[in-house]
């Protein structure tokens, strides 16, 4: 009797369960991804909004990181590259149904260069708007790449009633072919179609991002058909995704590049000869292959294969792998002239450079040089959970030719504090190129002093990098323009401010019902407009 | 009752006290920029920079001397004001409302599936073991309260990431019954709670367990037998108030850690909850809301505490008595 009873008690919680199967709406996905919005402002959760397609920039960009129109239609300059006119998309509305003119521009910008952004704002001498659609900027000193920052996420477009009291964000009112419905930071953000949208608008009508703090949790829920698209997987999530045939995986280079920033200012670390000793000493391939589980992602280079006109061509570059890259065979820039084996695994080179520099191996195994021991101290951080890993293989692979290295996990802003007060020796980091998708931007802002930049180079002195860069902000002969640049990143190259180790790839995975995927290497948008969901 | 109540009053304003000053000098000693710290917090890995540290620290006036800042603290904490999270901006109180609330639901349902799975467990194991030894003196144990032994074992012995891993792999990806993780909905709270209620009955059923064969080995249960209550009823009027007494305070100790550590459950569930938060505010630097967090939970373990005597106060006619006395 009892035993009936169980079965039929088993058997309805079983019923009651099955009914609780989530079932898969044929008008919404579902994206998941360890990103979370902790709030509604541009300036620091704008890159959520904009990769959910509510918030857009005056300027995009696209897969090679060329700008294209975004809610400007053409912009202008005039010959030294310091004054700018935008002319903006006469039909765009925002969310709440007004006009987007060069007035509710000028509110939004005014606001967004009031915070902090990821590049300096003292260029900026002045803005007005010049007539109903356009909008002027008056730059303190020539600079070139200037329409590239206003692609980047904090220079979201946002509606004047977005803002209340002070300024402070109210509803965040954007352009995009999606409008927020709901809104649970850092958990949740829920997004309807905009029908008034300017563009091509959205097939899929509902999308709801979900922050899956783990990677596991999140190859389960598109395993399980409960997410469409989930990004950042790690190698284990990746590798048991591949076997199920109701999911695919992709793995896209982004432009982001691991490396290991020097202190060359620090009195080990200011002989070139070190520096080029221990980028010789790191096995790349091995690192790849066995922390990453990926092949031809050995960086021998500061600049990605995906980065236009800033990459020199390697022989790496050629090779077929599961990864999509950007094609380097088009790139009318490509230099062939540095040596880019030099930057490979060459141990017996490192050891004689060491040797040469005067540091030579003691008893116990690590070198000296006037009784001093080569040893130095490298911090990284947790949030990219590979580079302690990569970290303590480097520690180990530089150990093999007498360099005796201390790693420190930190917190992430330990690397640009260290920077700060000169404390830095090395760091392991990840550097993400794509915030200013104009490599120019960047390398202005890093490599034109000897004060270097937060996340790039630090008291590293190469005058002639530093004329050629300045040169490069105004150049208007485009074959110029090119030349320098291979000149640029050739003394780079050889003079080893940082150590690039891996070029990057985002490991997405998405459910077999969605159509139309495509990957943003640079990370702007999810591009789910352009997606739809198989009958 | 009322000086359980003054008791447990002043406890809590000396523990409001305590821990924000705790809180305080612990996060003023960590090591590491705090202004840098904050604006990586608040702008992200990638945006964090010397200009944004800069603007942060002016914004909070992190250049005052730590005194003033804990002058204004108390100030502050004094007028019920907590302040806005240093990473979000939104104010504590609201943050901790919306965390607090998610929290609350996976630690309450959590408490009542481990009681609905240890009590009859935990009473009929007891049973069983107590009409064992009974019969057979030299063996306490029953075939049933063996097997009820091996599981809570073997559930206990497993980190709650891996029972919820377990669990999903069963429901979600197997049997696709339940959704792997989310928060929009109660059937999401199903898997977490299972997780947690299941974790939490592996050990309180040993202590009902253990309290049911005292109880039913007393002399109280057996007098009361011997003047002619049936079994039944001598369980339910003597034994079963004095094994719901232990099992109360140690389910409110459970209750207590619960809502302090879910935050792997809450991690790997993708649940928006007061653990994760607390995670969150320790990388970020996050003061305001580490401070509020903390104040919270002391707050809550004073309150659980308190609903703890308050129930064996009613319960148990001893501790009435004790008061009784004492007053």
């Amino acid at each position: 009797m009892r035993i009936r009873h169980l079965t039929i008690l088993l058997v309805v919680a079983s019923v009651l369960l099955s009914a609780c199967t989530p079932s898969q709406p044929t008008n919404k996905i579902l994206i998941s991804g360890p990103f979370e919005p902790v709030n509604n402002d541009p300036a620091s959760t704008g890159y959520m909004f904009t990769r959910m397609q509510i918030l857009e920039t005056l300027i995009d960009v696209d897969n090679q990181g060329q700008l294209i129109p975004g809610l400007a239609s053409s912009w202008s300059n005039d010959e030294d590259f310091t004054v700018w006119t935008f002319n903006l998309r006469p039909d765009v509305y925002f969310h709440d149904g007004t006009l987007m003119t060069a007035d509710a521009v000028y509110k939004s910008l005014s606001v967004a260069f009031g915070k902090p952004t990821p590049f300096s704002k003292d260029m900026i001498a002045n803005m007005e708007v010049v007539s109903e659609y356009s909008i002027k900027f008056t730059l303190n000193q020539s600079y070139r790449p200037f329409p590239s920052l206003l692609s980047n996420y904090a220079t979201a477009i946002v509606a004047p009633a977005t803002f209340g009291k002070f300024n402070r964000i109210k509803t965040l009112i954007g352009t995009g072919p999606y409008q927020i419905t709901h809104f649970d930071p850092p958990h949740n953000i829920t997004t309807t179609r905009f029908d008034n949208y300017w563009g091509e608008p959205a097939v899929i009508e509902n999308v709801e991002y979900v922050t899956g703090h783990r990677s596991e949790t999140r190859a389960l829920m598109v395993r399980t058909g409960q997410a469409d698209i989930v990004y950042n997987l790690d190698p284990a999530a990746v590798s048991m995704l591949r076997t199920d045939s109701n999911v695919n995986v992709f793995s896209d280079r982004i432009p982001r590049t691991t490396l290991v920033k020097l202190n060359s200012g620090h009195p080990i670390l200011s002989d070139v000869k070190v520096r080029q000793a221990l980028s010789l000493a790191i096995d790349r391939k091995g690192i790849a292959s066995g922390v990453m589980r990926i092949s031809n992602i050995s960086a021998d280079q500061l600049f990605g294969p995906n980065i236009r006109d800033w990459h020199i061509r390697s022989t790496t570059d050629n090779a077929t792998n599961t990864i999509s890259m950007s094609d380097a065979d088009n790139n009318p820039t490509i230099n062939n002239s540095v040596e880019n084996g030099d930057l490979l695994l060459n141990r017996k080179k490192a050891a004689q450079l060491l040797t040469d520099a005067g540091w030579l191996v003691g008893e116990d195994g690590v070198r000296y040089k006037d009784g001093s021991p080569l040893t130095l101290d490298m911090i990284t951080y947790a949030n990219r959970p590979e580079l302690i890993t990569i970290a303590t293989a480097i520690q180990d692979q530089w150990a093999s030719i007498g360099v005796k290295l201390s790693v420190h996990m930190e917190n992430v802003s330990a690397i640009p504090s260290g920077h700060a007060d000169g404390t830095l020796q090395t760091a392991l980091m990840a550097r993400n190129f794509a915030n200013i998708p104009d490599p120019l931007g960047i390398m202005l802002a890093d490599f034109s002093s000897k004060e270097g930049g937060d996340w790039g180079p630090m008291n590293w002195q190469n005058e002639k990098v530093f004329s050629d860069l300045k040169t490069l902000s105004h150049t208007t002969d485009e074959h110029a323009y090119k030349s320098l640049i291979s000149s640029i990143m050739q003394e780079v190259q050889q003079d080893v401010p940082l150590i690039p180790v891996l070029y990057y790839v985002q490991q997405t995975a998405t459910s077999s019902r969605l159509r139309n995927f495509s990957f943003d290497p640079y990370e702007r948008s999810f591009r789910v407009s352009q997606m739809r969901i198989a009958p | 009752m009322r000086k359980i109540l003054l008791q447990r009053l002043l406890q809590a304003v000396l523990m409001a006290w305590s821990v924000g000053t705790l809180t305080f000098i612990i996060t003023r000693s960590l090591p590491g920029d705090m202004a840098y710290k904050i604006a990586a917090g608040r702008y992200g890995d990638d945006a964090v920079s010397t200009s944004a540290a800069n603007a942060v620290a002016e914004e909070l006036g992190l250049h005052r001397s730590a005194f003033e800042q804990y002058v204004s603290w108390m100030t502050d904490l004094a007028s019920l004001e907590l302040g806005n999270s240093l990473v979000t901006g939104a104010p504590i109180v609201v943050e901790l409302q919306n965390q607090l609330s998610y929290t609350l639901v996976l630690a309450g349902l959590a408490i009542l599936v481990s009681a609905l799975i240890a009590f009859p467990l935990g009473i009929y194991s007891g049973i069983r073991c107590a009409r064992k030894s009974e019969n057979t003196p030299k063996s306490r144990a029953s075939l049933f309260d063996k097997t009820a032994l091996v599981f809570s074992t073997f559930v206990r012995s497993q980190p709650v990431f891996c029972l919820g891993l377990i669990l999903i792999f069963i429901f979600a990806l197997e049997l696709n019954w339940l959704p792997v993780a989310g928060s929009s909905g109660f059937v999401y709270t199903i898997l977490p709670v299972m997780t947690l209620g299941l974790s939490l009955a592996a050990i309180s059923n040993r202590v009902i367990r253990n309290s049911t064969v005292n109880a039913v080995q007393s002399g109280y249960f057996h007098f009361a037998k011997i003047k002619g209550l049936s079994a039944l009823e001598a369980f339910r009027c003597h034994a079963l108030p004095n094994v719901v007494i232990p099992a109360l305070a140690f389910m409110g100790i459970q209750l207590i850690g619960l809502i302090e550590g879910v935050i792997m459950i809450e991690s790997l569930f993708a649940w928006p909850g007061i653990g994760h938060g607390l995670s969150h505010a320790v990388f970020a630097r996050d003061i305001t809301m580490l401070q509020g967090t903390a104040l919270l939970m002391g707050t809550l373990f004073v309150l659980v505490n308190t609903l703890v005597d308050l129930s064996q106060y009613a319960l148990d006619p001893r501790v009435r008595e004790n008061l009784g006395h004492s007053q």
